[in-house]
């Protein structure tokens, strides 16, 4: 199952190295980490996807809040929120693809960012899998590069996740 | 008041009422070094190799119930640390390891002696710190206690640069400590020991399994023996819980796990409830894990919550400090109306008995020899009447000693549980030694596990520690000699040596006392005179014992708690 974990750490050297080293040191895998800062400058928050079974979801979570740095953790996937990832893809189009590509990019409500004379560089944001098909209908016309931040995400409602005070 | 990083560092040592430390000076820690050697309030142990430090702090820690505290350089100095780090962090002895660094300048430059020590025991640790600014000095070491002493206790290391111990601030103590992401449990949900003592009350055939947490927490051991005189259920102990109920208990039923009695691994197995009290499961205790105990519900109390339910799924979880949850789960017991179940128990024990009547711990001796491994423990637990503290390395006269010595109270046995570590046994028992100095420390080690920090005798003479070493001799490394018996057809690779020094004449060297015995008839006399010696100067009786003898009873590797291997 795939799991959305959020985390609140202490925004100090290392904190980045530590989650990343439990991921590794016990074989749980990382599917995607996105690292930021908040308003509090002294917290940062993480969003992490991962893949287990209950079981190991659960010992994951547990681990987590065992490193020192980790203010607290929320498991996000069963409950109702939102998850946005950004895109930034550099599309070959040379005459004949140029048009297409532009349609693509409107029919996803996609932003050109960069253009060459044999190139667009498109933006999009969007659930994972609105990138996913995005890139799957530019596949044809030929990808030259592209990077995805991986998902950050919150719960839906009025209540925040944040650092009591 | 303006102290430089090196006087802070004494400052707050005092404060946290250190009386000892052990350590090995190098380049970067010279400041500290200098301060240390302007100052009164601790005395300072000199080991012969970083390592040595690490275990002698664990000793030290586990005798005297306080924080082992360690010194180190950088670079070599904190890699050779790692290992005794690792160890006490696994088995949760709380330690403080502080290493010199480079100038904050030269990190990341491949300067002399630099290793990225953060990194390099980052996971042989609770936590670790680098102090990159002297102003923060004093509350990273304040942190760096509370961590190490609170929750699951465990090994923090230190990492401070050479200018932060040269520059100079204001000093501030921190007199509290608040970690807005690091606040452990103490006391126990009041639902789940509802939940607990209803189920213990109902229970037909209950175990008490308890390890290492019983021993570390505050009155643990004494909520254990009152919580199993008011049930009259049966207890087992792990390696790491040994002497949290005395061994001549009734209801003790002696260690459990790969090398456990008969007894203790049968209930477990046939158990319908089992309560596991700071223990965590792991693969030397349960065996197999799929035919783990089928019948037991299991309670689980432990400071640690990632422990619970990690290995084996617990059904009624308890997260707080065991001496707390043990008081909460008495007082519940207290105020509930009806009793245990009687019948259901005496049914319970006779079966009990009937597994004990398999004297699963016996050995036979012949009085022309070879000596047994198992009679010399037995005869020294006699000698020191069952109260001195005792140290082991690892391997098969770790196992004996588990099995054959007793335990009469905790904070009186120190072992490698989790990690293992051949090696440990002398820096401990030295630890140990400095923590207690008018007890008897006797330290059981084989003829290849003493070799591998045996350079520590000359600590021993140094500070004039009259610690008793026995090595049970086989001229093999037993443990593994026996797994190649069992499981390699015998084929014998490379665990016997060649040239084993003459453990005696070493001694001598080293300024100790060395003693031999090979006869069986001798062998009171031999260690009469070893304990009979009084004075300043360590003691090492070199047993030659029987060299294939094997520990039994033993659940083989991936079998269940009920396959067990006897005689």
């Amino acid at each position: 199952m795939r799991h959305t974990i959020t985390i609140l750490v202490e925004n100090e050297f290392g904190v980045l190295t530590r989650i990343a080293g439990l991921f590794s040191a016990r074989g749980y895998n990382i599917e995607s980490l996105n690292v930021a800062p908040t308003l509090d400058d002294t917290v940062s928050r993480m969003t992490l996807v991962t893949r287990g079974d209950e079981h190991v979801i659960e010992q994951i979570k547990k681990q987590l809040n065992k490193l020192i740095p980790v203010i607290k953790t929320e498991d996000i996937s069963h409950k109702a929120h939102m998850e946005r990832e950004m895109v930034l893809i550099k599309v070959r189009a040379e005459e004949e693809h140029r048009a297409e590509v532009l349609r693509m990019a409107d029919v996803f409500r996609a932003k050109v960012v960069d253009v060459s004379a044999s190139s667009y560089t498109l933006e999009l944001t969007g659930k994972a899998n609105k990138l996913d098909a995005f890139m799957r209908m530019l596949e044809p016309i030929g990808i030259i590069e592209m990077t995805r931040t991986g998902p950050v995400g919150m719960r839906r409602g009025e209540k925040g996740f944040v650092v009591e005070s | 008041m303006k102290l430089t990083g090196a006087e802070i560092f004494v400052e707050c040592l005092k404060r946290e009422g250190v009386d000892t430390i052990f350590g090995y000076p190098g380049g970067a820690v010279l400041p500290i070094y200098d301060a240390i050697f302007k100052q009164s309030h601790f005395k300072h142990i000199l080991v012969r190799h970083e390592q040595a430090a690490l275990h002698a702090a664990n000793g030290y820690a586990r005798v005297a119930g306080k924080c082992g505290v360690a010194l180190v350089t950088s670079g070599p100095g904190a890699t050779n640390a790692v290992t005794g780090l690792a160890d006490s962090n696994i088995d949760s002895i709380p330690t403080v390891c502080f290493s010199g660094q480079v100038f904050s300048s030269l990190i990341g430059n491949d300067a002399f002696q630099e290793a990225d020590v953060v990194g390099i025991t980052r996971s042989a640790t609770k936590h670790n710190f680098l102090v990159k600014r002297v102003e923060d000095l004093a509350l990273t070491i304040r942190q760096a206690f509370h961590i190490a002493q609170t929750g699951r206790p465990g090994a923090v290391l230190v990492d401070i640069p050479k200018d932060v111990s040269n520059n100079s601030c204001e000093f501030v103590w921190p007199e509290t400590v608040d970690m807005r992401s690091y606040k452990p449990m103490v006391k126990g949900h009041p639902g789940q020991i509802r939940k607990a003592a209803i189920a213990l009350l109902k229970a037909k055939r209950p175990v008490i399994y308890t390890g290492g947490g019983v021993i570390s927490s505050e009155h643990g051991a004494e909520r254990l023996v009152e919580l199993t005189d008011r049930l009259h259920f049966p207890v087992t102990n792990t390696l790491m819980g040994l002497g949290a109920i005395p061994y001549d208990h009734e209801c003790f039923l002696g260690m459990l796990g790969m090398h456990g009695t008969y007894e203790a691994n049968m209930a477990m197995h046939h158990s319908d409830l089992i309560l596991a009290i700071g223990a965590r499961f792991d693969d030397r205790v349960t065996g197999k894990l799929e035919a783990f105990a089928p019948d037991a519900k299991i309670i689980h109390i432990d400071v640690d919550p990632a422990s619970i339910s990690k290995n084996v799924t617990a059904h009624i979880p308890i997260v707080g400090d065991v001496g707390t949850v043990l008081t909460q789960l008495l007082a519940e017991l207290e105020r509930r109306h009806g009793d245990i179940d009687k019948d259901a128990l005496d049914v319970w024990w006779h079966q009990i008995n009937e597994w004990r009547s398999r004297q699963c711990l016996a050995f036979e001796e012949d009085p022309h020899g070879p000596i047994k491994p198992q009679a010399v423990i037995r005869k020294v637990h006699a000698i020191t009447r069952g109260e001195a503290i005792v140290a082991t390395d690892v391997g098969q006269h770790q196992m004996w000693t588990a099995q054959h010595f007793g335990f009469r109270r905790p904070r009186r046995w120190l072992t490698s549980g989790g990690l293992g570590t051949m090696g440990y046994g002398l820096p401990a028992g030295i630890g140990a030694q400095i923590a207690k100095p008018d007890d008897r420390v006797v330290i059981f080690t084989g003829d290849a596990s003493v070799q591998m920090c045996i350079q520590e005798l000359s600590t021993a003479r140094q500070y004039k520690l009259p610690i008793v070493i026995i090595i049970l001799n086989n001229a093999f490394m037993g443990m593994v000699r026996q797994w190649q018996e069992l499981f390699y057809e015998s084929r014998y690779s490379h665990s016997y040596f060649d040239s084993l020094p003459d453990f005696v004449q070493l001694a001598e060297a080293y300024g100790g006392i060395g003693l031999r015995v090979s006869d069986p008839a001798r062998l009171d006399d031999t260690l009469n005179e070893a304990f009979a010696v009084d004075g300043e100067r360590f003691v090492l009786i070199d047993v030659a014992v029987a060299k294939e003898e094997n520990v039994l009873p033993m659940v083989p590797a991936g079998a269940a708690l009920n396959e067990m291997v006897l005689a």
